[in-house]
């Protein structure tokens, strides 16, 4: 046994990968089916519905049932349509959410300054951002390709939506590097040890910058809702004005595909805003040296796992309320809140957090 | 391991280059764009260069390449009778060609004096974000903030060209409507019957 571990030798590294990757993409299909039925309850409570309550107890294998009648329907192309792109539109959408998560730290490693991570980047956020950036193409590919008007509209619509709400998404974060001096996704976590005051969408510590850090945590969650397709910025899939937008063509599998990638974004945002500003694994409490030295590393990394993945429920559950309660933004309201008052708010922010660095320097 | 990868990468930049020019359709052609700035990031990040590679994809690849694709589904046009008309200007592009193979060979024949082992992607141990960003505002300022103002006037002169006073439209006032209240919109009248206001 020994001798074949050793005969892999070099091989070793890229198994562990694999494993690693084979993990997170398990973990993420099985939360994303139980936090989608999390949305339909929430929505539905919100509503005074009962929500999906018949598929096993409470309706919990909901999703799996639902999955298995995706696969299952037949997969019709418009006659008309670009095929290959067609095809290609729904698998890109999905292939980037998941390569996203390859960055994402999710808990702190059994050794110190380790962490729990596919690939620890030193462009971590750069790298979040860049592919986040490219979910667009999903959209507007899967829109042209369906040869179809209200799919093109959608498609058009949403191209606008995203690269303008990148901008104050961009800016945000430049907030938050400033702060941290490092784009690596750890080390923005581990800036922000030591309990609730010093996360960086509260930072007591650094007083004065609380008064811009919060609104930039605001402004955040409001542009990921934009940059995800969320309501009250679901106008790309509007169905009282688009059907359902860029994906009225789109049945079974690709649909399904559709569907999960965009899932997959709003946890991956959720987690993004849980590393800049809800300090990542650290709980709102810190432990003194002494315990943290007592405890087995193993536990630590657990309970950070745990933290993390509470901080992601937490801020998916703050997604669907605002999914059931905000009414959808007109057009013309939706591009006025991004270019006019998210630009200039986070330009100005990105200005005052990096003249306070400046002069009177971060207290980590 | 990097050689294959690097062959790999470099046949992938180049083939979709090629496509796209050669692709029928223009928003193949911008697809295959976009491969292209993908698998050139894809070469920096080999070379070790892993900022210049995401701030390739988030800008022209996120951006850029966007709006080439926003603008080609615009359009309206018949690029089949396009590109048979461009075939008239075969020596020109053989012209410019020709220049360009010319340049390269004397790069080629130079190539002996230029070392390409001294490559460092990270000088001084910083991460090559911290390195560009020392040299670039500290060495650089003046081009840096020069290519700055260059792109302020192209944007200015965009707008210039595209604004137009449209005098009799309504646009929407938020302060104004968000601070009207129910005094200001309507009055209650009591008319007595037969009468009217």
């Amino acid at each position: 046994m020994s001798n074949a571990i050793e005969s892999l030798g070099s091989l070793w590294g890229p198994l562990l990968v694999l494993g690693q990757i084979g993990l997170f993409t398990l973990v993420l299909l099985i939360s994303i089916a139980f936090l989608l039925l999390l949305d339909r309850k929430v929505w539905a409570g919100v509503m005074m519905r009962k929500g999906p309550n018949v598929v096993g107890p409470f309706g919990l294998l909901q999703s799996f049932a639902d999955f298995g009648k995706f696969l299952l329907k037949e997969i019709v192309i418009p006659a008309g349509a670009n095929k290959f792109v067609f095809i290609f539109a729904p698998i890109l959408t999905c292939t980037l959410a998941f390569a996203a998560w390859a960055a994402i730290p999710v808990a702190p490693g059994l050794e110190g300054g380790t962490s729990w991570v596919i690939s620890d980047l030193n462009v971590g956020i750069l790298y979040l951002f860049a592919i986040s950036s490219l979910g667009v193409y999903g959209i507007i590919m899967g829109g042209w390709a369906s040869n179809s008007k209200y799919p093109f509209l959608g498609a058009l619509r949403s191209a606008a939506q995203m690269v303008s709400y990148e901008v104050s998404i961009g800016f945000v974060i430049i907030t938050v590097i400033l702060m941290v001096g490092s784009m690596n996704l750890s080390d923005i976590v581990n800036n922000q040890t030591g309990g609730l005051q010093n996360w960086h969408a509260f930072s007591f510590q650094n007083f004065p910058l609380v008064i811009v850090m919060f609104p930039m945590f605001v402004i955040f969650f409001i542009s990921a809702l934009a940059e995800t397709n969320r309501p009250p910025f679901d106008l790309p899939e509007a169905e009282s004005e688009l059907v359902a937008g860029y994906q009225v063509e789109y049945g079974s599998t690709p649909y399904l595909l559709f569907m999960l990638g965009e899932y997959l974004n709003i946890v991956l945002m959720c987690a993004m805003m849980t590393i800049l500003f809800l300090g990542g694994w650290h709980g709102p409490i810190a432990l003194g040296p002494e315990i943290a030295n007592a405890l087995p590393p193993l536990l630590l990394s657990l309970s950070g796992l745990f933290w993390f993945m509470l901080k992601i429920l937490f801020l998916f559950f703050l997604f669907a309320m605002v999914k059931a309660i905000v009414p959808r933004y007109r057009y013309d309201q939706l591009m006025r809140l991004g270019w006019k008052i998210f630009l200039p708010t986070s330009l100005a922010a990105v200005l005052v957090v990096a003249g306070y660095v400046t002069y009177f320097g971060v207290q980590a | 391991m990097a050689l294959i990868a690097f062959g790999l990468i470099a046949a992938i930049v180049i083939l979709s280059a090629v496509f796209v020019i050669a692709a029928r359709n223009p928003v193949h052609s911008v697809l295959w764009l976009i491969l292209t700035f993908f698998s050139a990031a894809g070469l920096f990040v080999l070379i070790g260069a892993e900022f210049l590679a995401m701030l390739l994809i988030v800008v022209y690849v996120g951006a850029v390449a966007v709006l080439f694709l926003f603008v080609v589904m615009m359009l309206d046009v018949d690029f089949v009778e396009l590109k048979e008309g461009t075939l008239r200007y075969w020596p020109f592009a053989l012209l410019v060609g020709l220049i360009f193979l010319g340049e390269l060979a004397l790069v080629w024949a130079t190539s002996g004096e230029i070392s390409t082992t001294t490559f460092d992607p990270s000088p001084g141990g910083d991460t090559n974000a911290e390195a560009i960003g020392a040299v670039m505002y500290t060495d650089y300022l003046l081009l840096f903030q020069m290519a700055g103002v260059i792109l302020l006037v192209a944007m200015i002169g965009a707008i210039v060209l595209t604004l137009r006073h449209r005098p009799n439209v309504k646009r929407q006032n938020v302060g104004e409507q968000t601070g009207r209240r129910r005094a200001d919109a309507y009055e209650m009248k009591d008319p007595a019957p037969g009468e009217g206001i």
